[in-house]
């Protein structure tokens, strides 16, 4: 029994290692200029926790072998513990889960504590059940007036988010449900939300925030290889949640313009 | 001191009941009580695992019509799992080894002879079976069960118009959870009453088993938990977030104060059936201790993809962090008491082994959601879910289950159908919790009813496929143990009075216990509880009543 016991618990621990080590099914390639230092320190934390893991388990399934009960050969060793040993492994620990946590302090704090760089792409992201939708400020560089009593889904984007046609910064807003950026700029996404709350998830950028209804929240990325990448809803947001995704287009700067410029004259 | 103990015995003493209602429907008998809230937790877990079984056929074959339900719609898949996510987490992994294995086992291992308050003990039964109740009929009226998930984020959760299921069944799952937490509450109080004033002469805090541990410790954070949720309940207008802080202020202690249980109970068995004593004792007491208290701090780890402050993000993280320190603590001890054992692997030691086992293996994935870098990618997707659900300790329930039992039943239940159910359970949970955790780092997010419309999912059907399949055997291996668990009431091999040879108080008494657990006797206990293998000693346990023969240092 225990044996069979050691070799199910092994047998678990190496399967289950084997397909992270193989990257069978992994993160998507990284397409934004932080993606690299997330998936380093990804690496770094799951070689360590897989050491842990392995070790552990390694010898769970050991001592259920090494010391089963074997009739009167065997003798229990008394002992109520060992108070040396529970500090030294207290201390590693705390310094392993402490120590991991402050290496990755500065990934966090230069993706979030500061603003968005002056010159950034400016693009608000609007979720709603069950639809993204990108506004871009146009020429002028800022964002019309929107107000909750103009939004009418059922008129495509501008009213989709309720865009006030009366104020002269929105003659130039573009509402669009696929997003463009180009690439190597910085994007400053401001979140917005109209109904509940969904979540603002593009993976191969390393980009997940929460879009709340009320708050507008400021975040930022830069996309640093072109081509389509898709986003989705990662918050539950109601019964149309699997089916609320987008893409995002990465297209070198003058597609970009070409793009924009496009737009703006169908739009008048 | 002594005559207010004395008085608090004369006050609790009670006949026992003769009529079958007195006796088994309201009755005021711990052990009794004890079995209501098992088999209320027993009939809870088949019901979310049914749910669970729905879930899982809708998700890879999204169109296909079942017997009797018909097509599973989208919003039904996620009434499915806010209801299975709801049943298991107040009804099951709360349930059961707090209300059922605590409410029968902590009178008789501190040697009472029953809970402090019996009225308020049947009270707090009766309404948690309301509560489940209620939970239950949200499937039965007009719009259904509610679709927010067990989180119940608003606006989603507070608006009928945000989907089917969030008017009247939304209102019903709130009453309901309200109503648990009065009768948890009402338990709770009544945990820390009997464990401070009715323990037996020599039964100091310190030699207490450390399943009475969990459960004191559990108790304790169970009250300012349960007060948090009455300003849940009550809430009206403001931001979402605060909710969100409200709700994780809750929740993330419920869940921990749900894992204490199981920590508690893998110690126990892992001490009996190695024959030595627990390793640490005082560790893994203020391991729970530290647990319990650094529980309420770590709210805002389920948030940092909110809105909430980056600021406060890291500080959570760094709490979070730290609270895996006393969990690896536990771990360690664990393992420490196995090395250089006798071990016994009968049915309950290969439940607690395999909690052990899937305790470090949803141990190791906290710390990747715990900081807020790699939590960007992995928020919200099944990542969260394999970690969850390996971690929440239901092994540890069953564990409970065979190794009481025969004190419960007077039988022993069969051995190598356990084994048949532990060999099921154990690869069956990693078959299935496991591929989890590549599915979320691939990106797949959490409750999606379908994979069929987000285009870097479809390569992940397969796997989840494979799921759905081991799901199917794994929970056809459940009914071994329910086919077990009633036949040998019935048809089991008569226990002895200790058949583990184990030395906690329940173990001293008749099987099944009298009445007032003792037949009279006080016990009186001379030594804590895990004298194993003592040297010089003619058994290999010495009981707790029984003074040691050769001086321990």
């Amino acid at each position: 029994m225990g044996l069979v016991l050691l070799i199910i618990i092994w047998l678990i621990t190496l399967i289950s290692a084997y397909f992270f080590i193989a990257k069978t099914w992994w993160l998507p390639v990284g397409a934004s200029a932080a993606a690299a230092g997330i998936d380093h320190y990804f690496t770094v934390t799951f070689i360590l926790m897989g050491i842990v893991f392995v070790a552990a388990q390694g010898i769970l399934g050991f001592f259920a072998w090494r010391y089963r009960d074997r009739g009167s050969s065997s003798v229990a060793h008394y002992s109520h513990g060992n108070n040396r040993l529970e500090i030294a492994w207290t201390v590693l620990t705390f310094i392993l889960f402490v120590g991991l946590n402050l290496m990755s302090s500065s990934i966090w704090a230069s993706e979030r504590f500061r603003p968005a760089q002056a010159g950034a792409v400016q693009v608000e992201v609007t979720g709603m059940q069950f639809q993204w939708y990108f506004r871009y400020p146009g020429p002028d560089g800022k964002f019309g007036a929107t107000k909750p009593e103009l939004i009418d889904p059922s008129g495509g984007g501008e009213g989709a988010v309720g865009l006030d046609a009366t104020d002269p910064a929105a003659k130039d807003d573009l509402v669009t449900g696929t997003m463009y950026l180009p690439v190597g700029r910085e994007a400053e996404v401001i979140l917005r939300a109209h109904d509940v709350i969904h979540s603002f998830f593009v993976p191969a950028m390393r980009f997940k925030q929460d879009a709340v209804p009320g708050l507008a929240i400021h975040m930022h990325f830069t996309p640093i290889s072109t081509g389509d990448y898709e986003l989705a809803c990662a918050e539950l947001c109601g019964l149309g949640h699997y089916k609320m995704h987008g893409i995002l287009k990465v297209v070198s700067q003058q597609e970009f313009e070409a793009w924009l410029a496009a737009r703006e004259t169908e739009k008048q | 001191m002594a005559t207010g103990e004395f008085a608090a015995h004369e006050a609790h003493a009670h006949a026992a009941p003769q009529g079958f209602i007195r006796k088994w429907v309201f009755s005021l008998d711990h052990k009794v009580i004890g079995l209501q809230y098992y088999f209320l937790a027993l009939t809870a877990v088949f019901v979310g695992m049914f749910l669970s079984l729905l879930m899982r056929i809708h998700l890879i074959w999204p169109s296909v019509s079942l017997p009797l339900f018909g097509e599973i719609k989208p919003e039904a898949y996620l009434s499915l799992l806010t209801m299975h996510g709801t049943i298991m987490v107040f009804f099951v992994l709360t349930t059961a080894p707090q209300g059922g294995f605590g409410n029968y086992f902590l009178p008789i291992q501190i040697g009472a002879a029953d809970m402090a308050f019996p009225v308020i003990n049947m009270l707090s039964f009766w309404v948690t079976f309301l509560a489940y109740i209620v939970m239950l009929s949200a499937f039965f009226v007009t719009g259904g069960a509610p679709l927010h998930g067990w989180t119940g984020y608003p606006p989603l959760s507070a608006l009928p118009s945000a989907g089917p299921g969030e008017g009247l069944g939304a209102d019903l799952w709130v009453i309901s959870i309200a109503l648990f937490c009065i009768g948890a509450l009402m338990s709770a109080l009544n945990f820390i009453t009997t464990t401070l004033d009715m323990r037996a002469r020599g039964m100091s805090l310190m030699r207490m088993p450390l399943t009475c541990w969990a459960w004191f410790i559990t108790a304790i954070f169970f009250v300012p938990l349960v007060t948090v949720n009455g300003q849940l309940a009550g809430h009206k207008g403001g931001s979402p977030l605060l909710w969100q802080h409200l709700f994780w202020f809750f929740g993330h202690p419920e869940v921990y104060i749900a894992i204490l249980p199981a920590m508690g109970l893998c110690s126990q068995l892992v001490s009996v059936f190695s024959r030595k004593p627990i390793f640490g004792y005082k560790a893994m007491v203020y391991a729970m201790l530290s647990i319990g208290i650094m529980g309420f701090m770590v709210w805002g780890h389920h948030m940092f993809m909110s809105g909430m402050s980056p600021y406060s993000g890291f500080a959570f993280s760094v709490m979070t962090m730290a609270i895996g320190v006393p969990s690896a603590i536990k771990t360690f001890n664990w393992l420490g008491t196995l090395w250089g054992g006798k071990i016994r692997l009968s049915s309950p030691m290969l439940f607690a082994i395999g909690f052990v086992s899937l305790f470090v293996s949803g141990g190791i994935s906290g710390p990747f959601l715990a900081q807020p870098v790699l939590d960007i990618p992995l928020h919200d997707t099944y990542f969260v879910t394999g970690h969850f659900h390996l971690i929440m300790g239901v092994a540890s329930i069953f564990a409970a289950t065979y190794y009481w039992f025969p004190k419960m039943f007077g039988r022993l239940m069969n051995e190598s159908l356990a084994r048949w159910h532990f060999w099921f359970s154990l690869v069956g949970t990693y078959a299935i919790f496991m591929p989890m955790h590549y599915l979320g780092m691939a990106g797949h997010p959490r409750r999606y009813s379908q994979l069929t419309e987000v285009g870097f999912l479809h390569n992940l059907l397969p796997l989840q496929k494979f799921i759905t399949y081991v799901a199917f055997i794994t929970i056809a291996g459940q009914f071994i143990f329910l086919f077990n668990l009633f036949w040998s009431m019935k048809f089991g091999k008569k226990a002895s009075d200790n058949p583990w040879e184990a030395t906690t108080l329940e173990w001293t008494t008749a099987t099944p216990p009298p009445h007032d657990n003792f037949a009279g006797r006080t016990p009186v206990i001379h030594h804590g509880p895990y004298e194993y293998s003592v040297p010089g000693e003619p058994r290999d346990y010495v009981m707790q009543t029984d003074p040691l023969t050769v001086a321990v240092r």
